[in-house]
């Protein structure tokens, strides 16, 4: 049970990894299209992203009995 | 119109910056000009020391004024106390208020003039007390003697004492008696001598005195010849002479000494009287009556009556004398050659002497019928003045015999209520006398009635002492019986429980050796499921405890052991348990975890706090073991101290100690340590009931264990 912390961890850095550069690169698509090559909106979007990570992995360690279902593939 | 606003705000703009731009200057010149700043740091500093010297030395004044406030500020303030003595001097407790300290001197004064007043009453009490006691000290002996002895009861004194008290009394009043009627008798004596003898020669001089007034008048008035004359005068003379003699005698030495015997009598008597025997009472009566008859005889003696007679007597005498003398004068004068012896003349005288002696006898005639009438017109002036005389006299005389009779009478009445006294006092004694010797019957016959009342209480005592006595001796006559019966009876009682014991004993030996059997197999199963929990096989780290609690069982069927293998938990049974060293190991591990993870908790669990968790895990350090003390509390602990204990419980082998430890940690960390616990707890659990089962199997084995 004490590895759980560790991948609860393992989970939370992929998540903010994903998010962030997910967040960036939609950030930087909209100061392309729309704003003008401002550097604002990707900054907003990084920022955007590493938030939701944040706060997924913040809710995920409070709650610690909701449990992380995967999709498994029908062996069939 | 936009522009201009334009222009102008910007216009205000500048402006605003210009200004701005100055101040700024001036706020970076500051640092350049720092005298300034320092003059008025300087003046604030002097104002502040100022001020609080101000308020100190303002504080020092009203408490040297009011007390009450200087208290109040030594108990607030910590060392003020030493400032207000080294300002004021220590606080006394009347400074404050003048007026109570008066007051409370008068009062002091008040009371000691108080107090000096009852002591000198008290002073004067005591003192009219002693002479009280002084003079209750005076009185006879014997209430003296019980007075000084309160707090005993009075105790009746000896016969013997008693008696040799009266006879030292009455030897006492003999001495007395004997002694003042010795002295009575003797001023008697000497005083009655004195006075006889003043009496006789008053009464020799009365004779004297008598005589020599009777040959006065013989002398006078008889005309007898001249050597009968000279005779008579010559008689006259030693009549004159012993008179004198005798009135010197009886005069005052004779009186006076006969005065002061009779005084010093007096004296005595008075002396007698004071003292309390009575039997002198009729002696010192007597002796005063007898002072008495003397006084008046020598009163009655000492009459003057008769000189005064004698007086005029002598004076009568003496005119004729001169009378006599005159004439044979005149005789001599007119015949001078007639001489002594005229009658023998008759013959030679002439005519003319014989004329001349008529003529003068004639003259003479009438210058003493001349004479004689002038005297007879005198003789009643002088009869009168001589009568007044007279009277004069006999008045003193007799106011003088009034007073000594009064005085005599007086005398003689005192005397006489002294003897009635005495004779009343005899007629009240005697009757005393018969009231004590009725008493002292009635005494007797009381006495009688209490000796027989006693006698017979007495006689009930030694009765009811004897009847108690024989009581006595029967009941312990037959307690001896009863304790030998009973003697017996209990030595038949322990032979017979003896050979039932030993019956017993036997039986009990042969129960005690399947005791023992049993006990040996229970203790060799509980040793085998002891090495089963020690060891663990290579493949698995737990092993199953199943078959040697099967073998427990199936040993003894004894329920404490049964009931103890059925409490080892199930899951030690079929999985087995881990051995310390292993869950060591893995503290160990959780050890770093639990550290990192020590700021979460339930209500702090935040991102931020996992960040912050794991900056303190690390910056502290702690200690890796720690020893923990005996006594802790929920507030000492923290995670980092709980885990130094926990490790070194482990380290030490109390994992029991440990475990409580590890319980102790809360939120986030104990969520990491929780499985350890638990299997911690599992292992405990079974340790204990193993423990129980040996000490049980031991303790069985001990007691059926038979001593060589």
């Amino acid at each position: 049970m004490a590895d759980a912390s560790g991948l609860k961890w393992d989970r939370c850095l992929a998540d903010t990894a994903v998010k962030t550069v997910t967040g960036l690169g939609v950030g930087m698509a909209f100061s392309f299209l729309v704003f003008k090559r401002h550097t604002w909106p990707a900054s907003l979007g990084a920022g955007l992203g590493f938030g939701m990570a944040y706060s997924n992995c913040q809710h995920d360690r409070r709650l610690p009995h909701l449990l992380h279902g995967h999709m498994v593939k029908d062996q069939q | 119109m936009l522009r201009l606003s334009v222009r102008a705000a910007d216009a205000a703009a500048r402006r605003r910056l210009c200004q701005r731009g100055p101040r700024i200057i001036l706020q970076h010149s500051r640092p350049y000009t720092e005298g300034n700043t320092g003059g008025s740091a300087a003046k604030i500093v002097a104002a502040g020391l100022v001020s609080f010297g101000g308020g100190i030395g303002g504080t020092v004044l009203y408490a040297k004024w009011d007390s009450k406030f200087r208290t109040t500020v030594e108990k607030n303030v910590p060392y003020s106390d030493l400032l207000f003595g080294l300002a004021l001097g220590p606080a006394t407790s009347l400074d404050s208020t003048p007026t109570k300290k008066q007051n409370t001197w008068v009062e002091c004064k008040i009371e000691i003039n108080i107090c000096c007043v009852f002591i000198e009453q008290c002073e004067e009490c005591h003192q009219h007390s002693p002479p009280e006691t002084a003079l209750s000290s005076e009185e006879p002996s014997e209430p003296g003697d019980v007075l000084t002895a309160p707090e005993e009861p009075l105790k009746e004194r000896p016969a013997e004492e008693v008696t040799a008290r009266i006879a030292q009394q009455d030897q006492a009043d003999q001495d007395t008696l004997t002694f003042v009627s010795d002295k009575l008798e003797d001023s008697l004596a000497s005083s009655a001598t004195a006075t006889l003898q003043a009496i006789a020669a008053q009464e020799a001089a009365l004779q004297a005195i008598l005589q020599h007034t009777q040959k006065l008048k013989e002398a006078m008035e008889t005309e007898v010849s001249a050597e009968q004359r000279s005779s008579h005068w010559k008689d006259l003379e030693d009549a004159v002479c012993a008179r004198s003699r005798n009135v010197e005698e009886a005069g005052a030495a004779l009186v006076q000494a006969s005065r002061a015997s009779l005084d010093s009598l007096r004296a005595v008597v008075e002396s007698a009287k004071d003292s309390r025997v009575a039997a002198l009472r009729p002696m010192v009566l007597a002796a005063e009556e007898n002072l008495h008859s003397m006084t008046v005889d020598l009163d009655r003696a000492v009459d003057k009556s008769v000189e005064s007679e004698a007086k005029i007597v002598s004076q009568y005498s003496e005119l004729v004398n001169e009378a006599k003398q005159q004439f044979q004068r005149e005789l001599s004068s007119i015949t001078p050659e007639i001489q002594a012896n005229w009658k023998g003349l008759s013959g030679t005288l002439s005519v003319d002497d014989l004329n001349a002696l008529i003529a003068h006898a004639h003259r003479r005639i009438d210058q003493l019928n001349r004479e004689m009438a002038e005297q007879r017109v005198r003789e009643q002036v002088h009869i009168e003045a001589a009568l007044e005389q007279q009277k004069l006299e006999d008045q003193k005389a007799l106011e003088k015999a009034v007073s000594l009779a009064v005085e005599h009478n007086l005398e003689r009445a005192r005397l006489e209520q002294e003897r009635k006294q005495v004779e009343l006092r005899e007629v009240m004694e005697a009757e005393m006398r018969t009231q004590l010797r009725r008493q002292a019957a009635a005494h007797t016959d009381h006495l009688r009635d209490v000796l027989k009342v006693q006698e017979q209480e007495l006689q009930a005592e030694a009765e009811e002492v004897l009847s108690s006595k024989m009581m006595e001796q029967e009941t312990r006559y037959r307690q001896l019986t009863q304790e030998q019966l009973d003697n017996f009876t209990l030595d038949m009682n322990a032979a017979y429980a003896r050979l039932k014991g030993m019956e017993e004993a036997i039986d009990s030996h042969v129960i005690a050796e399947e005791e023992a059997r049993k006990a040996h197999q229970l203790w060799l199963s509980v040793e085998a499921l002891g090495y089963t929990l020690r060891s663990s096989s290579l493949d698995s780290l737990t092993r199953p405890l199943e078959p040697a609690a099967q073998a427990i069982r199936e040993s003894c069927q004894d329920e404490f052991a049964v009931a103890l293998a059925a409490a080892l938990p199930e899951e030690s049974l079929q999985r087995g348990v881990y051995s310390e060293e292993s869950l060591r190991a893995r503290f160990n591990a959780l050890r770093s975890l639990a550290r990192r993870v020590a700021l979460v908790d339930e209500s702090h669990n935040s991102l931020y706090q996992y960040f912050l968790s794991y900056l303190q895990a690390a910056l502290l350090f702690e200690e890796r073991q720690e020893a923990p003390p005996a006594k802790i509390s929920s507030q000492d602990l923290d995670p980092f101290k709980i885990l130094s204990y926990a490790s070194y419980s482990l380290e030490q082998g109390d994992l029991e100690l440990a475990a409580k430890l590890v319980n102790q940690l809360r939120g986030e960390a104990r969520r990491v340590v929780q499985d350890w616990l638990v299997e911690a707890r599992l292992t405990l659990e079974t340790k204990q009931v193993v423990s129980l089962l040996s000490a049980y199997a031991n303790a069985v084995g001990l007691g059926t264990t038979q001593a060589p």
